[in-house]
Order: structure tokens, then sequence, then C-alpha cells
């Protein structure tokens, strides 16, 4: 790649209390790159997520997002940079309706650093994108299924207009039928031009949406390369994915 | 009574519901967002009148009446704004109990303060230009007034309604009760929102307030009652539940209202007062609300707000050193009469202490291992003093009969209580044992030919050799020894543990056959068993009880002195309550403002022992253990 | 023999049918699968047969026992065990702890005031964690736990009271692919060993093609197909509602 990357990690490092959960992550995501982190529970996918987002207070280490230093900033000033999160637990405002969901994350439109726009949403778009959201656009959070619930969370999140996604655990606890439709959106959204960073157990699911791999234990990267040289690495898939 | 009196008095009930509404919409708006329990809210209407007063008298006439009242609204919507800023920012990551604790601080303080700037005197203010007439309705006069704080309740919630259905900032409030971590990661300030919100909240209590300048003075003893009302008010409509606060407003206001209306009446012979019934009627009216719909009227079950409390440590058994270290208290303890043999004071302080620590550890009983919180504990001191006092005064009773008596009617006080309170989770279970303890109080405090009303009860002097008070603190000592002994062996027992499963999940509890209510009932009625032998020992220590004793003063300072210590060690209530009784019994004597001095001292200890102090010193000695 | 016989279970929550008359049976020792798309009902008609909610109509018979509508707690008495979606234990104790409570209530002194509970079947419940693999954390705090060892401690717990009926709701909901597959291999051994049955949930089809002996499937409520392994992935209907094309997972059954 020759531009500087979106998304940049130089030795992060997070704590919770006294215990620490990650250990120097070097990381890199290219513009309209996908991503994926992979690793077993509980090796540090999600903390990464959340340090990167600012919602762990004790972290140490670089973060660099479109050219800036992120390392410092509260979530909020992080989401108004154009880096938008999606947790594992989905988090829908369940007295909230789909639409009202929505708006709680609307962003104004934002640019890349080299002046080139970024993808621009409205419901409407979205709509098209997930369209079973737009049957039930006044239907309440908390009485949609986990899978439209899933699929509301990514809309929510697209609303911020971001210029990179922080995509936590999309296909855990929901169908078959529902994972397929999740990565077809990955696939599309990476042709709108968005960066995804994903964390990821199915290695199926991996690799039918990611360009790049990085393997997490125990808080550590113990492999990074695409996700071809992954599907042929037999040893690292049985260390570290156990499939 | 005829009905047109009733109906009349039925208009009255509306005009004072708006007010009660105005407090209670603005405690619950502060609540969802921040999820912090303000019993400071009360103190903010409080301040309203005092201020809409200054105003009013100041710059006289319809801009100083009318114009006040708005200018109270925004300064004391600034002034919490202020407290937002400088003080709640710091805690919101504290555990919710904390948070309590710090806003109660506030009321402290602020009652000092309102003290020294106006004085200890009702302040009546003017009445209001423009509505100081009366009109003629139903045969009687009921003042403009009051007509037009009719539509004021009314009004504001549709305004309120409006807001939060239609606006951003309304959508973001909602949000944000629910989940204000994740608006924030959507690009929200949530500061701001979050100040906002105070500063609207407390802006309603001060509008509050200030309208009730035409129609009642301003009073020192406002904060609580009004923090009560609106509490009352919160629970009884639903938490978070704006139309709900309103439906309860004008419940309670009416029920209040109309036992006014009834006054006295002859049913079968007897007479019945229902005047008298004021004091309590909102805390009955709660109280059959809560048994029937847990959640309030309009209330739904909450969903669990992410705990961002500190995990609790598993308990160890006492070390040799602890065991050591606890006797020598002990030894030193019982060679305290003959070390203060000059000091009287020394041993009365320490009798103090003593009783306090016994009604400490039986409310942490409840608190910490069976994670229910109590706001009533003083219910059960009450019972088990009045029990034992009443015994003396009507039936000459030995102290010894009276002493096993106060145990027994405090447990069968928390028998009864407790099996309704145990029904219920969180704030409402906090405000249900509320209710109890001001049915106890409004019982004893209107019940004259029995209890002698508010005089009280005196004369209960111990016998000797207990008069002397080297052998009452002996006494004192063994009793509250023995209390705090077998407290500590239930909890390492079975009971215990599965009074602590409950607590920690108890689905899971039940699913591995747990009755969790039923522990948790026979878990409230010990503690209220245990805190009646405090409240018999202080009414022999003190040769009388009083209702102001077993006031809701004594169940907060209850609170904190668990808070104080540490709720997550078993040790805790002990240092807590040893340290709030004596700084109570010091700081008083010192100074006029004792109470500005004691919230202080609070806010300091809230923010610099963000754990109880027994909680610092355990950290601090893990620290240094894992260090070495 | 069947353990569990269910018959025409149906609940309705305000007007929305989520389980429809739902019939089926377990055997004597089998280990059987409910699969099905979020919100099919799998979660309803668990919380039925566990005791946390009470059926509209339909029996749920435990060898021969109607146990519709009984309490959590009164069900666990007669001999069904439970692990929940999301592991978790009771925070504020050691990890024998945990087991001890367990088997304190089963014997019946939780009432117990004066002994120290840390006392109480501490052997027992060693040996109960000795056989889940982790004998080695037993006085360790349980909240310091691993996700993946919190799932095995709620095992231990779950087989306190000595179950002949487990109900396992998404037992490898958020573990990785070997961890998924090495507890499940230890329950099966486990159950196999004491004859206990198994109803489990599951939405990763590896775990399901691999261990179950049968599978049911629910979608809208109803039950669609209930077979063996091979005989569900093959089913058009269960491919449409379900599994999809299969990109997804590996579908491998069980020889």
């Amino acid at each position: 790649m020759t531009t500087d990357p979106m998304l940049k990690l130089e030795s992060l490092s997070a704590w919770y209390g006294a215990a620490r959960i990650l250990y120097d992550l070097d990381l890199e995501v290219g513009r309209g790159e996908v991503v994926a982190l992979m690793g077993r529970n509980g090796a540090g996918k999600s903390t990464t997520m959340k340090a990167i987002m600012g919602l762990i207070a004790h972290r140490t280490g670089g973060v660099h997002f479109n050219g800036r230093d992120i390392s410092r900033l509260k979530p909020f000033e992080i989401a108004r940079l154009g880096l938008g999160f999606t947790p594992e637990d989905r988090r829908i405002f369940v007295d909230l309706t789909v639409i009202e969901n929505l708006d709680i994350g609307r962003q104004p439109t934002r640019q890349f650093a080299d002046g080139h726009p970024a993808p621009a949403w409205t419901p409407e778009k979205l709509f098209a994108l997930f369209p079973n959201l737009a049957e039930m656009p006044n239907r309440p959070g908390g009485r949609m299924s986990g899978g439209e619930q899933q699929m509301l969370t990514v809309a929510r999140t697209l609303m911020g207009n971001p210029l990179l996604v922080l995509l936590d655990e999309p296909s855990e606890g929901v169908a078959p039928v529902i994972v397929e439709q999740m990565a077809n959106t990955i696939v599309g959204l990476k042709k709108e031009g968005l960066s995804i960073l994903l964390s990821e157990q199915n290695v199926h699911f991996a690799r039918l949406v990611s360009d790049r791999v990085y393997v997490l234990e125990k808080g550590q990267i113990r492999w990074h390369g695409t996700i071809s040289d992954l599907a042929a690495n037999a040893e690292i898939q049985r260390a570290y994915l156990a499939v | 009574m005829t009905l047109n009196a009733l109906l009349f008095q039925a208009l009255n009930g509306l005009s004072s519901a708006s007010s009660l509404f105005l407090v209670a919409a603005g405690l619950s708006l502060i609540f969802g967002v921040t999820r912090i329990v303000n019993i400071a809210h009360g103190s903010l209407y409080m301040l309203g009148t005092y201020i809409a007063y200054s105003l009013a008298m100041h710059i006289g006439g319809a801009l100083g009446f009318w114009g006040g009242i708005v200018a109270t609204a925004v300064v004391v919507g600034i002034l919490g704004a202020l407290i937002e800023i400088v003080l709640l920012r710091r805690i919101y990551r504290a555990p919710e109990l904390f948070q309590l604790l710090a806003t109660f601080a506030l009321v402290l303080i602020i009652n000092d303060a309102a003290l020294w700037i106006w004085g200890p005197e009702d302040l009546l203010g003017p009445r209001a230009p423009g509505l100081r007439d009366a009109i003629e309705i139903l045969g009687r006069h009921l003042p403009t007034y009051d007509l037009f704080l009719i539509f004021v309740g009314p009004v504001v919630l549709i305004a309120m309604h409006l807001a939060l259905a239609r606006t951003r900032l309304g959508r973001l409030v909602r949000a944000a009760t629910q989940d204000r971590e994740m608006v924030g990661a959507l690009g929200v300030n949530q500061a701001i929102l979050f100040t906002v919100v105070f500063a609207l909240g407390s802006a309603l209590a001060g509008l509050g307030g200030a309208l009730q300048v035409a129609r009642e003075p301003a009073n020192l003893s406002t904060d609580l009652t009004a923090i009560s009302d609106a509490f009352v008010v919160v629970v009884v409509g639903g938490m978070g539940s704006i139309g709900g606060a309103y439906l309860a407003a004008v419940i309670i206001a009416e029920v209040k209202a109309l036992c006014i209306g009834i006054g006295v009446l002859h049913i079968a012979g007897m007479a019945l007062n229902f005047s008298k019934l004021t004091l309590v009627a909102e805390f009955l009216v709660m109280a059959i609300v809560l048994i029937v719909r847990p959640y309030g009227l309009l209330g739904r079950v909450q969903a669990a707000v992410r705990s961002i409390a500190e995990p609790e440590e598993p308990i160890r058994a006492a070390t040799p050193t602890f065991k050591l270290f606890a006797t020598a208290v002990l030894v030193i303890l019982i060679f305290m009469p003959l070390l203060a043999r000059n000091s009287p004071y020394t041993l009365v302080l320490g009798i103090d202490v003593l009783i306090a620590v016994l009604f400490a550890t039986s409310l942490h009983f409840i608190m910490g291992p069976g994670g229910m919180h109590s706001f009533g504990h003083a219910a059960y001191f009450g019972l088990g003093a009045y029990g034992a006092a009443l015994l003396v005064k009507w039936l000459g009773a030995p102290m010894s009969v009276a002493l096993i008596a106060a145990p027994a009617v405090a447990l069968a006080g928390g028998l009864l209580f407790g099996w309704f309170a145990v029904r219920l989770e969180g704030v409402y279970l906090a405000m249900i044992t509320l209710a109890f303890a001001q049915i106890v109080w409004a019982l004893v405090f209107q019940w004259e030919e029995l209890t002698g009303g508010s005089n009280g009860v005196i004369g209960v002097w111990p016998p000797p050799p207990f008069d002397k008070s080297g052998f009452y603190f002996l006494l004192t000592l063994a009793l509250t020894a023995l209390g705090v002994f077998l407290l500590r062996r239930f909890l390492f027992a079975p009971f215990g543990y599965a009074m602590r499963a409950g607590r920690d999940s108890p689905l899971r509890a039940e699913a591995i056959g747990i009755h969790v209510k039923r522990v948790h009932w026979l878990g409230f009625a010990i503690a209220g068993c245990v805190c009646g032998i405090a409240g018999g020992l202080f009414a022999f220590a003190k040769g009388s009880i009083s209702p102001e004793t077993i006031h809701v003063q004594r169940s907060i300072d209850g609170l904190v002195m668990v808070l104080l210590g540490g709720i997550q060690t078993l040790t805790g209530p002990i240092v807590g309550a040893s340290l709030f009784a004596t700084l109570q019994d010091t700081v008083m004597r010192q100074t006029e403002y004792w109470r500005a001095l004691l919230g202080g001292i609070i806010l300091v200890l809230v923010l610099a022992f963000p754990g109880g102090i027994v909680g610092a010193f355990t950290r601090l000695f893990t620290k240094r253990a894992a260090v070495t | 023999m069947s353990d569990l016989s269910i018959r025409a279970l149906s609940k309705a929550f305000g007007g929305v049918h989520a389980v429809r008359e739902v019939s089926f049976v377990i055997e004597r020792g089998e280990f059987l699968a409910m699969i099905g798309p979020n919100g099919a009902g799998k979660s309803t008609c668990f919380n039925m047969i566990n005791g946390q909610l009470a059926p509209d109509s339909g029996e749920i018979l435990f060898e021969n026992r109607n146990i519709a509508g009984l309490r959590p707690r009164e069900i666990w008495r007669l001999g069904i065990g439970r692990t929940f979606q999301v592991a978790a234990t009771f925070h504020s104790m050691t990890v024998v702890e945990n087991v001890q409570m367990a088997l304190i209530s089963h014997a019946g002194e939780t009432y117990h005031l004066w002994r120290p509970a840390a006392e109480l079947h501490r052997a027992h419940a060693l040996d109960l964690l000795q056989q889940v693999g982790m004998r080695d954390a037993a006085d360790k705090p349980s909240r310091v736990l691993a996700y993946g060892d919190v799932k095995r401690v709620e095992l231990a717990i779950a087989l306190a009271n000595e179950p002949r009926l487990l109900l396992m709701d998404e037992p490898t909901a958020g573990m990785a692919p070997r961890e998924r597959n090495e507890l499940i291999a230890l329950v099966k051994r486990l159950v196999v060993e004491r004859g206990i049955s198994v109803l489990f949930t599951e939405h990763s089809m590896d775990v399901v093609f691999a261990f179950a002996d049968r599978i049911i499937v629910l979608a809208r409520g109803r039950l669609i197909a209930d077979g063996t392994a091979a005989a569900i992935r093959d089913n058009p209907k269960v491919q449409e509602v379900y599994f999809g094309t299969g990109k997804t997972f590996a579908a491998k059954a069980s020889p």
C-alpha cells in the first residue's frame, strides 16, 4: 500500500484494574481494507476494539487514525473523527425505534485526509442495504430479533458516516443465514471505500470477507498475514484458532 | 362532609400536585440519565422558595414576583450545573450508594448555607401580583393562584413529553438513560449532555420551590420533606416515567387533601381522625402500589444498569493476626470504665459508639451480603426502643425483660415488613423500607395515648448497678459484641452464603434449589432483630425515647456509617459507625453549623476513599504485598 | 424409556405466539440439539422446561410427572440440572465455594446458621472440580476465571445434584472453536458415564453435527424438523430458514 494506513496501533497496551490485558500491539488497517482480528475468547479482541475507541481508561501506546494521534481523546471525540464502533453485545437502545436509533448515530458528512469524500449515509440508503430494517422503521429496538438488532447496530454506526468501522464479532450468536447476509454487507461496504477492522472467531466467515488477518493470543499478536496465507497455514490455525 | 366540600378539597389537591410533580419530574430525569439518586434535589427545591422570596421582596412588584420565579429557575439550574461539574462528575464511576452519600453531604451543606443566608425563621413571601383574588367555586373561595398552579403541572408535563419524543436532545436523553457509554461511542459529548440534564432537572426543582413562595413559607425543613415526597412520587409513578410521575403526584396530593377534608369520622362509635393520616398517607399509597405493581404505576422492569462497582473479594476466615487484634480491642474496651474513670463523657460517647456499631452492623448484614439497600433501618431501632420503653412504662417491666422484648418486637416488625420488601428490588426496595419506617414513626407520633406522642416516653432508667455509666457501658459492650459475633458467624455459615448467592445471581441461586426470597426475608428479619437490641440499649442509655430519635435521619445515619466503613468488608460497618458516631458527638458540640461541617467531612471522605475506609486500607495492604 | 416428553407446548407474549404446539421427546441418555433462527422460540421453550416461564398450555413430562409451571428450584430438586447461555458464577465466592453452595443446597443445609460453609462438602466439591479439570483453581476467586473456565465450573455446579437430565442453553456461546469442541467432548464423556440425558441449544453447527445424537429444528415457534444430523442437513426447509448456503460453517455430519 502506498498511502498512509487509516488506522495504526503502536505498542498498544491496556489494563482492566490491575490486570494487564493487551501487550504492545502493533497493527495497521489500510484504506479500503478489511482486516480480521482473530483469536479465541478472552484473547483480547474486544479489549483491543474498546482500547482503540477510548473506552478503556488505562491504556498506553499510540493510536493513529487518519493521520491523527487519537490515543488521548475521549470516545465521543474519536467517534467525531470518523471512527465507527459496533460492539459485540449490540447495545441497541431498546426504548427507541429503529429510526430513532439511527438518529442517535447521525453525524455530519466528512472527507478522507486527501479531500476525497467519505461514503455518506441516510436512513433511506441504509434501508436499501438492510431491507429487513426498512420493514420496521417504527419498531422499538427491544422488540427486534437478535439478527435484526445486529443489522441495526451496524446501520446506526454507518449513520455517523465513518471512515473506518470497528466491527466486534458480527457473526456471534446469530443464525447462519444472518451471518451470510452480514458477510455480504461487509463486502459491500468495502466496495464503498470503507476500511473495516473486525474481530472474529469463525474462520469461514473471515475467509469470505477479509484481506488480512492478525491472530491474537493472551493479549499479544502471534501471527499476521494475508487471509490466503492463513488458509494455507494449518499450524497457526490449529495453535490459535483450532478449527 | 358534603360532596361539594370533597370536590373542593380535590381541587386543592390538584394544585399541590403540580409542585410535587415538578420536583419529582426533575429527580426522575436526572436519575434516568446520570443514574444518580440525587438526595440534594429537595434542597434545590428549598433554595427555590428562598431565592424567589428574596427576589420578590427586594425587587418587588409583578417583576419581582413573576420575573423572580423565572429567574429562580435559571439560578437553581445554574447551581445544579455547577454541582454536576464540580462534584458529581468525579463520582459517576463510584458505586451507586457512594453517590448517594455525596449528595446527602450536599443536603447538609445547602441546609446550613440557607441557615447562614436567611436565618432560622420561616419566611412568608408576598401574594402573587395579578392573582391575589379568590374565585367562588362550589360555594367556597379558591385562590386564583391555586387555580393557576393546577394548570402548571399539565403544561410542564406536556412540554416535557414533547421535548423527549420530538427533539434530538430528548432522544439523546432517552438513549443515554439506557446506555450512556454507547451514546458517547456514537459521537455524543456525554459530559455536556449530563450537565444539561442536571441543569434542567435542577431548574424544575427550583421552579417548583419558587411557585410555592406565595402559598407556603420558606422553611429549613422543606428539603427533606420535598425529597421524600419526590421519591415517593417517582417510585409510585415508576422510575423514568414522566407521565407516571404526574399521575402519582395527583393521587398522593388527592389522598392527602381528602384526608384533611374528611377530618374526624365516627364509625361504629370509634372516632377516626383522618387528618392525622396525612403524615403516612403517601407512604401507605406507596406501599400498596409497590405490592401490587412492583415497578410503579407506569414503570417497567429496569434494564440492568451496567455494573461499574468494584468486584467483591471472597470472604475469608479471620487470620490469627486479626483475631489477636480483635481480642486486644475487646480487652481495652473491657477496661474502659477503669481507664476513663475521670471522664464520664468518654463513657457516654463510648456507649453511643457501641450502639451505633450494633445498628450499622445489622444494617450491613442485609445491605452488603444481602444486597438489600434498606433506607428505613430506623424502624427496627424504633421498634426495639419503644418495645422496651413501653414495657417499662405501662407494665413496670424490669430491664432484663425489656431488653429481651426489644429484639423480639423488632423481629416481628422485620418479619412483617421484610415479607413485602424482599419482593422488590433496588431503588424500589429502598423506598418501601423507607415507607415502613415512616409508618412506624407516624404511628409512634400519632398514637399519643400509648406512646406519649411527640414528647416520647421518659423515665426509662436502668436499675442499679447499671445506672453507673461504667456498668452500663459493659452491658452495652457485651450485647454489642455478642450481636456482632453472631451476625459474623451467620455470614460464614451456609445461610450467609445462600444470602450472597441470591444477591450475586438470583437466577442461578434459584437454579440450584435456593429459595432466594425466603432466605432474604429471614436475613431481613435477623437484621431487624439485632437492630432491636441496639434500640433497646439506646432507650435505657438515654432514659427516654422520642419520635425524633427514630426519624428518617437515623436511617440515613446508618447508611452513612456503612458506606464510610466500606460496604464490601465485614469490619467496615464497625469502623464506619465508630468514626461517624464520634464525629457526630464531637463536631456537633463545636459549632452551630455542624451539618455543613459533617457534610464537608463526608465529601472529603467520599472523594478520598471511594471504597470506604476499610476498603482503602485493604487495598493499600494488598498493593504493598504485591510490591514486596 | 423417554426421560422428558414435551406435549403440545404453547406460550404467547401479548398475543404473539412464541412457541406453538411443540412436541418432542428425549430418550434416556440421548444428546439432543435444538436449533433454529434467532427468535424461533428456542429460549422460550427452554425456559418453560427449566421453570423460568409457565407455559400457556401443554405438558412437560419428566419421568412421567408433569413439571409444567413448577418453579426452577422445584424442578432442580426433581433431578434436572442446567447451565446458562451467559455463564457466570457467584462472583463473591471462590471456585470451590460455588460448587459447595450447590452441594449444601442439595443436602438441604441452606438454613444452617452455625458451621462455616467453607468446611462443608469440600472434598466432594473438589472431586467435581477435578472431573471438569478445574481442581487447581479451586481456591481462586471465581470472578477472575477466564470465560471458558467459568463454563467448566458451571458444569461442575450443574452436576452437584446428580441430575438425570441436563439442560444447556448455548453451552459453547462465546468460546473459540477448539474450546467448544473440548467442552462438548467433556460434557459428552461425563453424561455418558452417568447416563444423563442432555437437551442443548446451539448456534455452532460444527458442534451440533459432531456431537448431537438427534436434532430438532424450531422456526417461528413451531417444530419444523426432527431427525438425525444427515436428515436435518439435507432438509430443504431447514436450509431455507436457517442454514442458508452453508458457506459460513463446515457442515460435517457425524458418522
